[in-house]
């Protein structure tokens, strides 16, 4: 096999690579901040359980939690997961996981908000939900950017953990060939594209934050 | 007429009481000025006044309308839609502004009377215009707040307060985030608002211009009242000996 031909095959499981990438986002971003919310509930029995999930979530290997989606339906309701349902497996898994890492993130920056953007629409008459979608939560993207860069650079990578569940994206096809080859070339093409993936994402983040840097 | 009462206000952090029976009438056009050593509860006695602590007895009551009644020496609060419309009976003007960053000056003011108050956007932004020309910020209304010095932070501050058009004004330390220049500034601002005959209460160090901008001096320390009067009369020829003491550095 050709490095060109290599290169074709791989390539053609980068739509999947991107379809859990951009899915996870989909889903982690808004979970995330209603897990963060949940978390900050005055309701303690709501802020007891929403941390004790966080900390599982943070506090086991993402592939444990694949692998749990996956095949515990079976060991549970003796339900085998369809091929067609893979995906959907690892969506849930993927972004249950990075929901948590987001949750923490979002909180750090609510709660490095000064109470005084609190009092000063408070006094103006602003409701709680005003406040928070108005002058709070705008504050805290800008403030929580850095952070989400990393954790999404970190998806990035991440999504080659699919292969876990045989799911045919480009690092599992690679490691399909790498098998079937005796070769570790595939590897070396799987570390150029996830390079290069990330790259578009440092560059697009960093436009973010320059568009958000018309303030202090 | 009175636009604010407070009758027997009382309030504790942790068990410790902060205010003891305070009582404080302000009637229209009238400009209140409230002196005394941090800690003396003046601060905490603004807070309640303007709703964003709790007292834990008496009452409070804007125009003659209940926000706090007094049963059997608890506070009971309206309920939120009645407070909601009381609050805009008064504006707040704070030691660090609290100017929302993201917003230009312009958005900073005009945003609570269209959103919250729901009147029009032409008269809304006319009526913000005209006020940023009185403070002086006509050339600054698409700066972001920390493009502006903090005197011109704490005059949008005002501006926004009074985009709101309350019947009174509350001020907690406008100056003491400044330095003298822009106190300058500020106090020159607030001087033509009592000018105006603005109701105000001010909590200040600033002992001169206490004299010179009230109609009414309230001491405070260790929570109550210690004396109140007459400006002139209290500043310069104080009678407690607290008072005495207090003023001794600037008489």
């Amino acid at each position: 096999m050709t490095l060109t031909a290599m290169i074709v095959k791989m390539s053609e499981g980068l739509g999947r690579t991107c379809a859990i990438f951009f899915l996870t986002l989909l889903f982690s971003l808004p979970l995330g901040l209603l897990v963060a919310l949940m978390r900050m509930s005055k309701n303690r029995v709501v802020s007891a359980i929403t941390s004790a999930c966080i900390s599982i979530l943070r506090g086991t290997p993402l592939m444990l939690q694949l692998i749990a989606v996956a095949y515990g339906p079976f060991y549970l309701f003796g339900y085998t997961l369809l091929v067609k349902e893979k995906l959907l497996a690892i969506i849930i898994a993927f972004s249950l996981n990075y929901a948590a890492y987001f949750a923490e993130i979002y909180r750090g920056g609510i709660e490095s908000m000064p109470v005084g953007q609190y009092e000063a629409a408070h006094v103006l008459g602003y409701s709680k939900g005003q406040t928070f979608m108005r002058i709070i939560l705008p504050q805290v993207v800008k403030r929580i950017l850095p952070s989400v860069t990393n954790e999404v650079i970190t998806l990035v990578k991440d999504t080659s953990m699919a292969f876990t569940l045989a799911y045919m994206e480009m690092f599992s096809i690679g490691k399909q060939i790498a098998n079937s080859q005796s070769s570790f070339l595939p590897f070396v093409i799987a570390g150029v594209f996830y390079y290069l993936m990330n790259s578009i994402v440092a560059f697009a983040m960093s436009r973010c934050e320059k568009a958000l840097s018309y303030y202090r | 007429m009175n636009i604010l009462e407070i009758e027997h206000c009382r309030k504790q952090f942790d068990g410790k009481e902060v205010l003891h029976d305070i009582s404080l009438t302000v009637s229209e056009g009238q400009v209140v000025s409230i002196i005394g050593p941090s800690g003396s509860g003046k601060s905490t006695l603004l807070r309640c006044a303007t709703l964003l602590e709790t007292m834990d007895g008496g009452s409070l009551k804007y125009l003659g309308k209940s926000a706090v009644r007094d049963e059997g020496g608890r506070a009971v609060y309206a309920s939120n839609a009645e407070l909601h419309q009381l609050r805009s009976c008064f504006g707040l003007v704070f030691q660090n502004f609290n100017l929302f960053p993201h917003y230009t000056v312009l958005k900073n003011i005009t945003e609570a009377p269209m959103l919250i108050q729901k009147r029009d956007k032409a008269e809304v932004y006319a009526t913000a215009r005209d006020l940023l020309s009185r403070m002086g910020l006509s050339d600054r209304e698409d700066a972001y707040p920390y493009q502006l010095s903090g005197g011109q932070q704490q005059r949008v501050s005002i501006a926004r307060a009074l985009a709101m058009k309350p019947k009174m004004l509350f001020f907690d330390e406008p100056t003491s985030a400044l330095d003298p220049e822009l106190t300058g500034e500020i106090l020159k601002v607030i001087r033509g608002l009592a000018a105006e005959h603005m109701t105000m209460v001010i909590v200040t160090h600033e002992m001169a211009f206490a004299r010179d901008v009230s109609d009414h001096v309230i001491f405070m320390d260790g929570g109550v009242i210690v004396e109140q009067g007459n400006p002139t009369d209290i500043i310069n020829n104080p009678t407690h000996e607290r008072t005495i003491q207090f003023l001794s550095r600037f008489n």
